[in-house]
C-alpha cells in the first residue's frame, strides 16, 4: 500500500517533469519515422523469398522490430536522467525521507515505460498509412510486451547508472550492451534470414524472444507459441532486472 | 537528543584496482557525541576532516562500519526508518529540481514524509510564509539566487517539523546578507524547539552561531565544548608579532623568546611572524619587546588579541584551520 502510494508520488513528479520538457516526444519519434520511410521499403525485396509480397507485409515484419528497438534503446539510455538527478542531490533528498526506496526506482521506470508507450502508439499510427494492419487485441498484447520491455531495460539502465560514476562512462557502456542485444534480436531484418549458428546464438538473447513474440502478434498469429514464450521470457527478465536494480539502489551509497 | 559512541567509517581506496591489497581510508575514526535537545551544535574542521561523512551517517545516508548511535530515541542501526521520520537533512548542494517551483517541491517533500495531499499543500503554504519565499515561490527553482535557493533547501528540510535538523555547510558560497539570514533562520528553528547540527569550516560561524562545537580533524573529535570554554582553555591572550623580513629572523626571535617565563606557547608563522600564547598580553608586551631588542631583533608590528577557535584548533592539531 505504502509502496503503491510512494510509487505513484514519484511517478507523478516524473511525468510532470516530462510534460514540462516535451521535446522528448519529437526526438523519440523522428528517428523511427526515418527508419519507416527510408529503410522499411528495402524490406519488400529482401523478404520476398519468405513470402512478403507487398509493402504491407514488409511493415508487418518491420514495425514490431522497430517498436522493440525503441523500447530497448530508449529504456537502456534512461539511466542518464538518474545520473543527472543523483548529481543534483535530488535522489539524496528523497533518500533521507521515509519514502520507499523501491518506489524511487519504480516511479521512474514507470515514467519511462509510459513515455516509450506513447511513442510506440504514435509510431504505430504513422505506420498505418504505409499499409500496416493489426487487430486491436493483438496490438494491446504487443503493447503489454513493449511496456514490460521498457520497464526491464529502464531498470537495467538505472542499475548501470548506479555502477558507473559519470555520464562519460555511461554512454560507451550502454552502447556496448545495446548493440549486440539489438543485432541478436533481429530487429532490422528477421533472423530467419540468418545462418544457423547466428540463429542458435540469438536464442540465448531474451530480447530475441520478445521480438519474435511481437512479430507473431503483428502478423495476427496470437496463438503462436512464440507469443507466450516471448511474454514469459520478458516477465521473468523484468522481475529479475527490477530486483537487481532495486537491490543496488537500496545498498549503494551515493 | 543525539548520542553516539565510537561511530566510524572507512572507505576502500578506489585507485588501486585489482593490484592485490586495497588500502582503506579512515574517514571517521570513532566519534562520541552527546547533543542535547534545543542545541545548535557545530562540527568545525577543515575539508576532508570527516564532518560530512559523520553527518551523512547520522542522516542514514551512509551505513557506519561500527559504533552506536541514537537520534531522538530511534536507533540508527536497527531503526533507520524511525530516524528518518524524526530528522531533516539539508545537503551542501541542496537538491531542488530546476524546472519545478519551490511550492511544488515543498508539497512533494511533505507528501514523501507521508502527509495527505491537502495537508501537504497547507504545509507548503505555511513554509512559504515562514521562510519568506512567497515572492518567488511559484517560479521555477532554476531562477533563484543562491540565497533564495538556500532558504528553499532549509524549508524543505523542516517541512515535516523534525526534532533534529542536520545542515551540511549551510552558508558556503552565500553573500553576507544571505548568510546572516540563514543564521537567523537557524536560531528561529531552535527557539521552536528543534535541535540543529551544522557542519562548517568557518570559524566565525562556529563561534557566533553554535551553542557547542566539536572540533574535528582526521575523523576524530579533537576538542569539544562551548566556544567560550574552548577558547578559555587557551591561556589568556594571543600576541602576534610581525618582524622585519630577513633570513632566519623568525627563528632567532623564537630562540630569544622561548625561555621567557610568561610565555605558554610559541608558533612560528612563515618567515617573519610569531604567534605567542601568554597569560596577560598587555603586561607581557613591554617585556618581550625588551627581550627582542636586546637580541637585536626589531619587531615591525605587535598585535594583541583574544584567542579564537582557530587557536584552539592550532593548539590541538599543530595546524591552523585557515591554512589547511
Amino acid at each position: 500500500m505504502k509502496l503503491a502510494r510512494d510509487t505513484w508520488l514519484v511517478f507523478q513528479r516524473q511525468v510532470l517533469l516530462m510534460i514540462r520538457t516535451p521535446i522528448w516526444i519529437a526526438v523519440g519519434i523522428i528517428q523511427p519515422v526515418f527508419y519507416l520511410l527510408l529503410f522499411a521499403p528495402l524490406l519488400k525485396k529482401v523478404l520476398a523469398p519468405d513470402g512478403a509480397g507487398s509493402y504491407a507485409d514488409a511493415y508487418q515484419v518491420y514495425v514490431p522490430g522497430l517498436l522493440a528497438v525503441l523500447c530497448i534503446f530508449g529504456g537502456l539510455f534512461t539511466g542518464f536522467s538518474l545520473l543527472g538527478e543523483l548529481k543534483a542531490g535530488i535522489i539524496e533528498r528523497s533518500r533521507v525521507t521515509p519514502v520507499s526506496r523501491l518506489a524511487l526506482l519504480l516511479g521512474r521506470a514507470l515514467r519511462e515505460m509510459v513515455a516509450l508507450l506513447v511513442q510506440a502508439v504514435l509510431i504505430t499510427l504513422i505506420a498505418l498509412p504505409f499499409g500496416l494492419r493489426v487487430s486491436p487485441l493483438n496490438l494491446l498484447l504487443a503493447y503489454l510486451l513493449l511496456g514490460l520491455l521498457a520497464l526491464m531495460t529502464s531498470a537495467i539502465s538505472f542499475g548501470i547508472a548506479l555502477m558507473v560514476p559519470t555520464d562519460a562512462a555511461m554512454a560507451p557502456v550502454v552502447n556496448t550492451i545495446a548493440q549486440p542485444i539489438a543485432l541478436l534480436s533481429g530487429v532490422l531484418l528477421p533472423l530467419t534470414l540468418a545462418p544457423h549458428w547466428l540463429q542458435q546464438t540469438a536464442r540465448w538473447n531474451p530480447f530475441y524472444w520478445a521480438v519474435e513474440g511481437m512479430r507473431a502478434l503483428f502478423s495476427g498469429h496470437v496463438g503462436d507459441s512464440s507469443v507466450w514464450q516471448g511474454l514469459l521470457v520478458v516477465v521473468v527478465m523484468t522481475v529479475l532486472s527490477v530486483y537487481w536494480s532495486a537491490r543496488l539502489f537500496s545498498t549503494r551509497v551515493r | 537528543m543525539i548520542e553516539t559512541t565510537g561511530l566510524r567509517k572507512s572507505y576502500r581506496k578506489k585507485t588501486s584496482r585489482k593490484s592485490g591489497e586495497s588500502p582503506t581510508v579512515d574517514a571517521v575514526r570513532g566519534i562520541d557525541l552527546s547533543v542535547s535537545a534545543g542545541e545548535i551544535y557545530g562540527f568545525l574542521g577543515p575539508n576532508g576532516a570527516g564532518k560530512t561523512t559523520t553527518l551523512r551517517m547520522l542522516a542514514t545516508l551512509i551505513r557506519p562500519d561500527g559504533g552506536r548511535a541514537g537520534i531522538a530515541g530511534a536507533d540508527l542501526f536497527t531503526d533507520p526508518a524511525g530516524v528518518r521520520r524524526r530528522i531533516g537533512y539539508v545537503a551542501q548542494g541542496g537538491g531542488t529540481t530546476d524546472t519545478v517551483s519551490a511550492r511544488e517541491e515543498l508539497v512533494l517533500q511533505a507528501r514523501m514524509y507521508g502527509a495527505a495531499k491537502a495537508r501537504a499543500v497547507q504545509a507548503a503554504e505555511g513554509a512559504l510564509k515562514a521562510f519568506d519565499l512567497a515572492d518567488f515561490g511559484d517560479r521555477p527553482c532554476a531562477t533563484y539566487s543562491g540565497g533564495q535557493r538556500r532558504r528553499v533547501d532549509i524549508a524543505l528540510g523542516v517541512i515535516h517539523e523534525p526534532r533534529v535538523l542536520f545542515l551540511d555547510e549551510p552558508t558556503v558560497g552565500l553573500d553576507p546578507a544571505s548568510r546572516a539570514y540563514v543564521w537567523e533562520e537557524i536560531r528561529r528553528l531552535r527557539t521552536e524547539g528543534m535541535t540543529v547540527v551544522v557542519t562548517t569550516h568557518y570559524l566565525d560561524e562556529a563561534d557566533a552561531l553554535c551553542d557547542r562545537v566539536a572540533i574535528v580533524d582526521h575523523g576524530q573529535v579533537v576538542a569539544e565544548g562551548t566556544p567560550e570554554a574552548l577558547k578559555r582553555e587557551i591561556s589568556g591572550d594571543v600576541v602576534l608579532v610581525g618582524l622585519e623580513p630577513g633570513e632566519g629572523v623568525a627563528k632567532r626571535a623564537a630562540e630569544v623568546l622561548r625561555p621567557q617565563p610568561y610565555l605558554h606557547r610559541l608558533e612560528v608563522q612563515g618567515e617573519d611572524g610569531l604567534r605567542l600564547y601568554l597569560e596577560d598580553g598587555a603586561a607581557a608586551i613591554p617585556q618581550l619587546l625588551r627581550a627582542l631588542d636586546g637580541a637585536g631583533v626589531t619587531p615591525g608590528t605587535v598585535r594583541l588579541q583574544r584567542p579564537s577557535l582557530d587557536d584552539v584548533f592550532l593548539a590541538r592539531t599543530g595546524r591552523s584551520l585557515q591554512q589547511s
